[in-house]
């Protein structure tokens, strides 16, 4: 059976490209960066390579870049790094609908005499400004907002946002992790300081990031060891990732516009059959200000993982915002922080696209998903007919 | 992705005895949209007394509806009497297993067997009812029935607790309480978690600032957090412990005689009993006064 990969804000295929651009540096070019001698000197370049390929795609300079192990990591020393730079202010602004990777780090700054302002959005999943706004006070020492939202691909003003905290002299960071490859970035022309990109959602390989840190930010490092990147990340360098990574940021700039043109219209195709077909659909999320490649659906009254599991089946591999698929028993944090009704919480499905879908892929899940939505619906208590 | 079972696969591919009979002879509905599941159950005695045709309806994931399939299956061909045994190991168990977190599935299959049975004995005049007290407010869990899982299930930990009944998984704030419930029926078979902070007899000043902080992390937070508030220790002074409430709690009129009470008891109960609790009014004016300066 073939599969359908529609989980791509989960995790993306490493572009043939990338792979082949890493291969040499496993088994033949294998040398430490950091040595003295030419053969691991010489590896030094290629990172130099990659380094420039990403400030290229960021709009930034290569300086401004730290490779580092994940967007995990890159959102970690963002934040931890920032307040270990700046002491003496004890307050920290987020979102509600945060990605774990910030919004656990947030919360745990709670136990230790932080003061976290959660932003709340509303119906559509959009940031309350006036309330970021409100919050912003003396004892603020750092912003950090997502670009665009994991599970709705709901974009943000980031530049906005930016602009607002610049001028109260507050520290802005974003986990750009799901926008970078989707929405063309310049950040030589706004005022982010900090932000988080990790290789696997763009077509890079699992195990490298990259932390944007503006010429003049301070932020303490979080991984202490030797003088890799500039003394800001200890760790020998990924190589291979880093290099893969590099050329995936290159693939992404020619790729962009294919993105927001070819990938968009089988997003919506996609979205626009199943809202049609399938009873009881409803869209998650600001379908104006979006990710060319997200769509997160409710099917009323069933539930997310049997949705999966029947997708599954057909070999449709998509993702869902139910509790029963984290483990957890609650629906997904940022479908209750948007006040979506449980009676459609429980039901959501997020299909994430790439350039690397077609369309007969789109029409084959057209085809599969109302027979699996009615099979549900005829299992529901919920359902009358 | 789940681990499960073939037998688990096979029931949730192919569900057996899916639907609602025409008058039955008792009919159980159990959980809600809320919860993430629920289950319909209605069954039909044969002239003998024996459950001659049971069917459901079940919102919820493939476990939850494999749990309800099997359970339609066990109990055809008992007697109300038999059938009133069934527990939900043995539908976990019939099932070659479950996963830990969705033991939960199982429970559900015998709260629904249970409640079609008292609707059956009470000729459907009874509408099932929330036995005892509730502890867990997110999911609507009382503490009899938590008593009753980690009897028939032999569970020494909250989280346990938590996969079988849902009871602490939602805000967690009676994750505390629950600890308790466990340690009263277990008793000596208990390990000590780890979780819940120990109280101790004699503490140093550190000690106690440490416990109190720890208290209010692991189990009044999470509560607050839940309706939007938090809270914030500003300082201890002797017995005098100082806090700030932010938030939606901090703006709440009532936060006097409520919040306060719950954060002194918690406190009293997890570290010593001579702390009193004191709300800083300082940090209270200054939140108003940020508010209204915007």
């Amino acid at each position: 059976m073939k599969t359908i990969y529609f989980d791509n804000n989960a995790t993306t295929k490493v572009a043939e490209e990338v792979f082949e651009e890493m291969q040499p540096l496993f088994c033949e070019l294998y040398g430490n960066p950091s040595s003295m001698h030419t053969f691991g000197g010489q590896v030094g370049r290629n990172i130099r390579v990659a380094r420039e390929q990403v400030a290229g795609l960021l709009g930034c300079d290569p300086s401004e870049i730290i490779f580092t192990s994940c967007g995990t990591e890159s959102d970690n020393t963002a934040i931890k790094g920032t307040l270990a730079a700046l002491p003496n202010k004890r307050k920290v602004i987020t979102s509600r609908v945060e990605h774990p990777a910030v919004l656990s780090v947030c919360r745990d700054l709670e136990n230790h005499g932080y003061t976290v302002a959660e932003i709340s959005v509303d119906k559509l999943g959009r940031l309350d400004l006036a309330e970021l706004e409100r919050q912003i006070d003396d004892n603020t020492v750092l912003v950090t907002i997502m670009y665009a939202n994991n599970e709705t691909g709901v974009i943000f003003p980031i530049e906005k946002i930016a602009e607002l905290t610049k001028s109260k002299g507050v520290i802005f960071h974003t986990d750009a992790i799901q926008a970078v490859g989707k929405i063309p970035f310049n950040l030589s022309k706004n005022n982010i300081d900090l932000l988080s990109i990790s290789g696997h959602k763009l077509h890079a390989p699992k195990g490298v990031g990259v932390l944007y840190v503006r010429k003049g930010t301070r932020v303490a490092p979080f991984m202490l060891g030797g003088h890799q990147e500039g003394g800001r990340r200890a760790g020998t360098e990924n190589v291979p990732g880093i290099v893969g990574l590099g050329k995936a940021c290159e693939l992404a700039a020619k790729y962009i516009d294919d993105e927001n043109t070819r990938v968009k219209y089988l997003r919506d195709k996609l979205e626009r059959s199943l809202l049609k077909n399938c009873p009881g659909a409803k869209i998650n999320g600001d379908t104006e200000n979006r990710l060319p490649n997200t769509t997160n659906i409710s099917f009323e009254f069933i539930e997310g993982e049997a949705i999966l599991l029947l997708l599954d089946k057909y070999g449709i591999c998509a993702s869902s915002g139910s509790a029963c698929t984290s483990g957890s028993l609650e629906p997904s944090h940022v479908l209750r922080a948007m006040g979506v009704p449980f009676t459609f919480a429980h039901g959501s499905i997020r299909f994430s696209l790439s350039r690397y879908n077609t369309e007969q892929e789109v029409d084959y899940t057209i085809e599969k998903m109302p027979e699996i939505v009615n099979r549900l619906r005829n299992l529901s208590p919920f359902v009358t007919k | 992705m789940w681990e499960y079972t073939d037998k688990v696969k096979d029931h949730f591919f192919n569900p057996r005895n899916v639907g609602e009979i025409q008058n039955p002879d008792g009919v159980g509905e159990v959980g809600s949209l809320a919860c993430g599941d629920a289950l319909k159950l209605t069954f039909k005695l044969d002239e003998n007394g024996r459950i001659k045709d049971a069917k459901f309806k079940t919102f919820g994931c493939a476990s939850a509806i494999a749990t309800s399939s099997v359970l339609t299956e066990i109990i055809k061909g008992m007697t109300i009497e038999e059938a009133s045994k069934v527990t939900n190991k043995d539908i976990a168990d019939y099932l070659g297993g479950l996963p830990e977190q969705k033991m939960h599935c199982s429970v559900m299959g015998r709260e629904a067997l249970e409640t079609a049975i008292e609707n059956y004995r009470t000729g459907g005049k009874m509408k099932h009812q929330l036995e005892g007290r509730v502890v867990c407010n997110c999911f609507g869990v009382t503490e009899k029935e938590i008593e009753r899982v980690i009897r028939e299930n032999n569970l020494t930990m909250v989280d346990q607790v938590t996969n079988y009944c849902k009871a602490g998984g939602g805000c967690g704030g009676c994750r505390g309480e629950i600890e308790k419930i466990i340690e009263r029926i277990q008793g000596d078979k208990l390990k000590q978690a780890a979780a819940v902070p120990v109280k101790a007899g004699k503490l140093t000043n550190i000690q106690k600032i440490q416990l109190i902080q720890q208290t209010i992390n692991e189990q009044i937070r999470p509560a607050l957090r839940a309706d939007g508030g938090n809270i914030e220790l500003i300082d201890v002074d002797g017995n005098k412990v100082i806090v700030a409430f932010r938030g939606m709690c901090a703006q709440c009129k009532m936060a006097d005689f409520t919040i306060k009470d719950v954060v002194e008891a918690k406190l009293r109960e997890f570290v010593s009993r001579e702390l009193y609790v004191e709300e800083d009014k300082e940090s209270i004016d200054q939140q108003h006064h940020h508010t209204g300066q915007k």
